[in-house]
């Protein structure tokens, strides 16, 4: 397990330097001048001169990039320029909705996926599983952020259970907090929940057929204890991988539906940046998503081998 | 034995299709002008002279969603293009050399785009290039790239073991043309089936960026672009937000449907990750 582990942090490393690379190189070098791109056409020459001394523009490239990266790493994202505040301290603010928005909609998609993948796989062929994939058919075609707009109108506007939109702030207490993100993590959770139920389902028709099954029923288990009893371990990795994927579509998903819930979150943090052209924060805030994606994945490695014992063995 | 598609190919096959001709039509013909302002019709609810409504410009609904067809369309189906186009020769490539320094730069380059979700692509392009309908093209199109490449190496690996594979080596031939020749054709059904399906996930990934304004920008009509507009008018015109929704759910149900037939038609002992 040790051999696996450190084998894979190496490629962690090697993924978050290579993406540390790409993203700087996209954002700082490709088309010319980011001060100018920040200040707009009309820039005075003295002030973009300005802007760039003060960006450290005025270095070579890789000097900057190795001090924006060990800036990084002691947790320095640099300064926004539309808000003259430091990026890594907006960035905190913002991650305390998005992250447990996400945590929200994984949970819930978790919740609901889970018990519907199995019964469909439990009732094969039957009503009941064919109601189950024709709900997640629809499920996987509907936009999250239009299926966010329909809780709003039903919800927030007819009903009046909850508020239309907005964030209240952890001070004012949890249950509040966690009411304004009821709407927008059922929004981002039901069409993951469609997609990992089908996979669920699947997962476990495929084990549901092994020998080692047949031998548990010979044993004496009525169907539904062996699939809780055997099949329900086996059919995790296929899932595992679908969460561990369906976590860089969460928190996509959670910059589009802060859009509609007008959440605080980084996704209006960093749409904001981009039309101030405020480079420095898209650049931080895109390569914390990647990096939460990256290290997310790795965990998902690791948890394969706790599930797998072969898989260690392999490599 | 042989047999057609089943009826769920046909039912996704006449939803999606309808909507291509709906958008192909949109460029000869609409009910209106999209791009007339009639401020004294505007926010209509359906009616026989516009079975869709108005929007809050009175722009006819049906027109606009007609003319977004296209949009949508386009450009999931140029990202499409670009996902094979590029990923598919990297497969081929890779299974070719597997377990060589070729083959691992491919794999471990295409675990690196994957870590870069479409949004996330499109947000960095925005921010240096500004937001245009070619830039969501580009952003979708990157994050094809590795699902086909995986894809493709997968698929190709298990047929490089075969007897007809070897019996090529033997005559000679060399690793690009057996690529081309034998791999391709017997791997084309499982690459149809998947661009079937990144087709209607683009359709989905188009919609949302244009609806946070990363993609088709006005006066471009987009289904994205119509419910970002709707969306400060839900509480007293919910019509407008309604109907470019369910183009958007119809027209991937439909593409989906259409996958799922299409699998189970073509090699019924292929499956498809459909994640």
């Amino acid at each position: 397990m040790l051999r696996y582990t450190l084998k894979r942090a190496l490629s962690l490393l090697v993924s978050l330097l290579v993406a540390s690379l790409v993203i700087f190189f996209v954002v700082e070098v490709a088309p010319g001048d980011p001060a100018a791109y920040m200040l707009g056409v009309n820039a005075q020459e003295d002030t973009l001169a300005a802007l760039r001394a003060e960006l450290g523009l005025d270095q070579p490239k890789l000097v900057r990039y190795a001090a924006w990266v060990t800036g990084m790493l002691q947790g320095d994202f640099g300064t926004s320029y539309t808000y003259r505040t430091p990026v890594a301290q907006m960035v905190a603010d913002r991650l305390w909705v998005s992250l447990p928005l996400a945590a929200y909609a994984l949970a819930l998609s978790t919740l609901i996926a889970f018990p519907a993948g199995i019964y469909a796989a439990s009732r094969r062929g039957r009503a009941g599983d064919m109601a189950v994939m024709g709900a997640t058919q629809l499920g996987v075609a509907v936009p999250n952020f239009w299926f966010a707009m329909m809780l709003v109108v039903i919800f927030a506007i007819n009903l009046r259970w909850f508020s239309a939109g907005g964030f209240p702030g952890w001070e004012g207490g949890v249950l509040p907090a966690l009411k304004a993100l009821t709407l927008p993590a059922i929004a981002l959770a039901l069409p993951q929940a469609a997609i990992l139920a089908r996979v669920m389902r699947s997962a476990l028709l495929d084990t549901l057929g092994e020998d080692f099954i047949r031998t548990a029923r010979a044993k004496g288990l009525s169907p539904g204890q062996a699939l809780r009893a055997h099949a329900l371990r086996n059919a995790l990795i296929p899932v595992l991988t679908i969460l561990g994927l369906q976590f860089s579509f969460l928190l996509a998903g959670a910059i589009i539906i802060e859009q509609v819930f007008f959440l605080p979150g980084l996704g209006r943090l960093v749409f904001q940046a981009i039309s101030a052209r405020d480079l420095i924060v898209v650049e931080s805030v895109v390569m914390l998503l990647v990096f939460a994606v990256i290290v997310v994945n790795f965990l998902v490695d690791l948890a394969y081998a706790a599930v797998d014992p072969r898989l260690r063995a392999r490599t | 034995m042989t047999r057609g598609p089943s009826l769920t190919f046909w039912i996704g096959a006449v939803l999606s299709l309808s909507f291509v001709a709906a958008a192909l039509l949109s460029f000869l013909w609409t009910p209106y002008d999209v791009e007339a302002l009639e401020i004294a019709n505007r926010l209509k609810t359906p009616s026989v002279a516009h079975p869709f409504g108005t929007d809050h410009f009175g722009r006819d609904i049906l027109s606009m969603i007609m003319v977004g067809a296209r949009t949508s369309i386009a450009v999931a189906l140029v990202a499409v293009g670009i996902g094979m186009g590029l990923g598919v020769p990297l497969g081929l490539w890779a299974a070719a050399r597997k377990g060589g320094l070729v083959d691992e730069v491919i794999m471990r380059g295409n675990d690196l785009v994957f870590a870069f979700p479409s949004l996330v692509i499109a947000i960095l392009i925005t921010a240096v290039f500004g937001a245009s309908a070619l830039n969501a093209i580009i952003a979708i199109g990157i994050f094809n790239i590795p699902v086909f490449a995986r894809l493709t190496r997968g698929a190709a690996l298990s047929l490089w073991q075969r007897e007809f594979i070897l019996a090529a080596r033997v005559a000679g031939k060399g690793a690009a043309r057996i690529s081309a020749e034998h791999i391709l054709p017997n791997i084309l059904n499982l690459l149809i089936v998947q661009g079937t399906i990144q087709f209607s996930l683009g359709i989905l990934a188009e919609a949302g960026l244009s609806y946070v304004g990363l993609g088709a920008q006005p006066p471009l009509p987009s289904w994205g672009r119509m419910l970002a507009d709707a969306q400060t008018m839900v509480s007293f015109a919910p019509h407008l937000a309604l109907i470019p929704g369910l183009a958007i759910v119809l027209m991937v149900l439909g593409l989906n449907l259409m996958g799922d037939g299409l699998r189970d038609w073509l090699d019924p002992r292929i499956r498809v990750a459909r994640a």
